[in-house]
């Protein structure tokens, strides 16, 4: 972080993004906190689309965009380049939940496996948002979508979260971790560890989308702080497969963060989905426990 | 000095004095031997690469695109079901410009699955924005890999190539082979010097997305680069032919047309074949030559005419087909000869790695002389 100058932004501001993105956000805090050294294999999708439309870019730094579902192995690739030219660039990848939780698992299982010296970024706005909301292996339960949508025999999507994260420290990934953009400076340390970590990386970002989500531009920041306040999205660090840091909070009850959207509405109107709510609670609850967050009485709160 | 050796092998060692720095394939049948004997080697410490094992055809191709970006030469190799597995990335690395080469060890596409060979695998990518090269026999195979290299690395071309040869008839066969030293193949063919890689120091986004208003110029400057491709072609092939006494300069390449009244068109091993026939047929006093289509990519449409001027009948040997058009070989040198008068026919041939014989040749000669052709040669008579 101490190498980029203040007022210094490699991903720059121009670009085409909704305002209120939390991708976007997500990007800037990326690069600020891997500096220049870095090249950057980036997935199809809404990151991509919105921050290079020839002949404009807002990378600063040196940036390739092949296909949906292979930057891990172009970035397989990179590595290998730069290992025998003797470089020193640090290769991170950034997909989507879409690129990295569905289409593109077979490449990064592939990249990971390997042991290539690289960090995924994967940055998590629960959907395919680049064509328009539609449900993904990251969609959460009960979260209508284009595809998974309410109607009179659907309650939205009918699955949880795929658990990404435990799946690539089963490939023994020596540092996965989750992050937000809430707590920034915590995403920016979680990268700063991952690039400078020998090895495959993993950090997968939780980056609200307003317009899939549907919630106003201007509570992208409080959408992420409630999806941690209420353990609906968990901020923790796993070290060779065992969980260390998660992030404690005072939980909140889930229906504070489901009502502010738009893509659980149904859970309240017309009628009031108690049993629904119920069922996500629960997965807020698990959360809890399998990551211990929290906040006893008797401790101080963070 | 000749040395005997499968073709396979003969393209392994070509491929090592490339000196290519990043390998990624994937093994699938019949181009094993190949990458085996490439692992090898760089486990024996001979040859200076990363080699990535990857977890598909798919990610081996996506790994050269990213390795070709970061300033490496490049090298894979592949077949079937595993190019076709590459189709969207075959697409994309041209249209990015990487100089990417790669063996084909041509097979047949399922279904039915067949691991023997024909050519419509390749062929199939015909689109992709690739060039395709096809051999003869071994020591072209070995050969043209020196030439791809010098033509898609030139900065006037950046484009990816394919290295044809015909599945098991090649791949697993042995021939004598002239394999040049690492001296002479590095006086042929320099150092990699990409025309731009990704680079800290000098930050560029790659692969971009463009609108309407500038998609359809990218996709002109590829055709270009193709058409460019067909000099640069004849360039490395004559400077090959003088450092190494066999000349490539040729896009195709006639035998015994003369004074041919019906000439065959053919790609790949069966021109081997083609030419013991016409030999035979020769001595029985029939004016019969050969065309054979070294580079299919980009289409020497011109050089097939002007070879073709003085016969009056052609027969393509097609092993492919364009389900429901024919073979593609044939569409093309029927377009090649559009106007001309000669009356063109296509042969469906050796699908699936049917046996070709002389005898088959001839008989496709007397078909085309009796003016029966666009047919399949040689089916079972129960689906008749």
């Amino acid at each position: 972080m101490a190498e980029v100058e203040q007022g210094c932004e490699l991903f720059s501001a121009g670009h085409r993004a909704c305002g209120g993105c939390g991708p976007a956000l997500a990007a800037r805090l990326l690069l600020k906190a891997t500096g220049k050294n870095v090249i950057i294999a980036a997935a199809t999708g809404c990151m991509e689309v919105f921050s290079t439309p020839y002949p404009e870019t807002a990378w600063g730094v040196p940036w390739i965009h092949s296909l949906f579902e292979n930057p891990a192995a172009v970035a397989s690739g990179i590595e290998a380049a730069l290992k025998r030219q003797g470089r020193t660039e640090k290769v991170v990848c950034i997909g989507g939940d879409g690129s990295t939780l569905d289409i593109g698992v077979l490449c990064i299982s592939g990249a990971f496996e390997r042991g290539h010296d690289i960090t995924y970024i994967c940055y998590d706005n629960e959907a395919y948002m680049n064509t328009g909301i539609q449900r993904s292996g990251a969609t959460p339960y009960g979260a209508s979508t284009t595809t998974s949508p309410v109607g009179a025999c659907s309650l939205g999507n009918p699955r949880p979260k795929k658990d990404m994260p435990a799946i690539l420290a089963a490939h023994g990934a020596p540092y996965v971790a989750t992050a937000s953009i809430a707590y920034p400076n915590d995403f920016m340390k979680k990268v700063e560890r991952a690039i400078n970590t020998p090895g495959p990386c993993y950090i997968q970002v939780h980056t609200p989308c307003c317009t899939g989500w549907g919630f106003e531009a201007g509570e992208t920041l409080n959408m992420a702080k409630l999806a941690i306040e209420t353990g609906l999205w968990v901020n923790y660090e796993m070290v060779d497969g065992v969980v260390e840091k998660a992030k404690k909070v005072s939980r909140k009850p889930v229906e504070e963060y489901l009502q502010k959207q738009k893509r659980f509405r149904h859970l309240f109107k017309p009628a009031r989905r108690d049993d629904v709510i119920a069922q996500i609670q629960a997965i807020a609850d698990a959360n809890a426990e399998r990551f211990g967050i929290d906040i006893k009485r008797k401790e101080s709160s963070e | 000095m000749l040395e005997f050796m499968e073709g396979s092998h003969a393209v392994a060692e070509i491929v090592k004095r490339c000196r290519p720095q990043v390998i990624a394939a994937y093994p699938i049948t019949p181009q094993t031997h190949i990458v085996e004997d490439l692992a090898q080697m760089v486990a024996n410490c001979e040859i200076d690469a990363e080699y990535i094992t990857v977890e598909s055809e798919f990610s081996a191709l996506s790994a050269c695109l990213g390795a070709s970006a970061a300033g490496s030469r490049v090298y894979s190799a592949t077949t079937s079901q595993g190019l076709a597995l590459m189709f969207e990335v075959c697409f994309n690395a041209a249209g990015m410009r990487q100089p990417i080469v790669m063996t084909i060890a041509n097979r047949s596409l399922g279904a039915p699955l067949s691991i023997w060979n024909d050519q419509q695998d390749s062929i199939s990518l015909r689109d992709s924005g690739w060039l395709q090269f096809y051999a003869e026999d071994n020591q072209e195979a070995a050969d043209l890999h020196m030439i791809a290299y010098k033509v898609c690395e030139d900065h006037d071309i950046l484009l990816p190539a394919f290295v044809c040869f015909d599945g098991f008839i090649l791949t697993h066969t042995y021939e004598p082979v002239a394999l040049p030293s690492q001296e002479e193949v590095d006086a042929y063919l320099p150092a990699f010097s990409p025309y731009q890689r990704l680079d800290a120091a000098d930050p560029l986004s790659l692969g971009m997305y463009a609108t309407p208003e500038y998609y359809m110029e990218f996709r002109y400057e590829v055709d270009r680069a193709m058409q460019r491709a067909k000099q640069a072609f004849i360039k490395a092939g004559r400077e090959f032919g003088e450092r190494f006494g066999r000349d490539y300069s040729g896009l195709v390449e006639g035998y015994r047309l003369e004074d041919a009244d019906t000439a065959l068109v053919a790609m790949g091993s069966i021109c081997g074949t083609a030419k013991d026939a016409i030999d035979e047929m020769r001595e029985h006093g029939r004016k019969v030559g050969l065309l054979n289509i070294r580079v299919f990519r980009p289409f020497p449409a011109q050089e097939i005419a002007d070879a073709l001027k003085d016969v009056s009948t052609v027969a393509v040997l097609d092993k492919n087909i364009s389900l429901g058009n024919g073979g593609a070989v044939g569409i093309e040198v029927k377009t090649a000869l559009y106007g001309s008068g000669i009356s063109v026919y296509d042969y469906i041939i050796a699908l699936g790695g049917r046996d070709v014989r002389k005898r088959d040749i001839v008989a496709v000669v007397d078909l085309a002389e009796k003016g029966e052709g666009d047919i399949f040669y040689g089916l079972r008579t129960e689906v008749l």
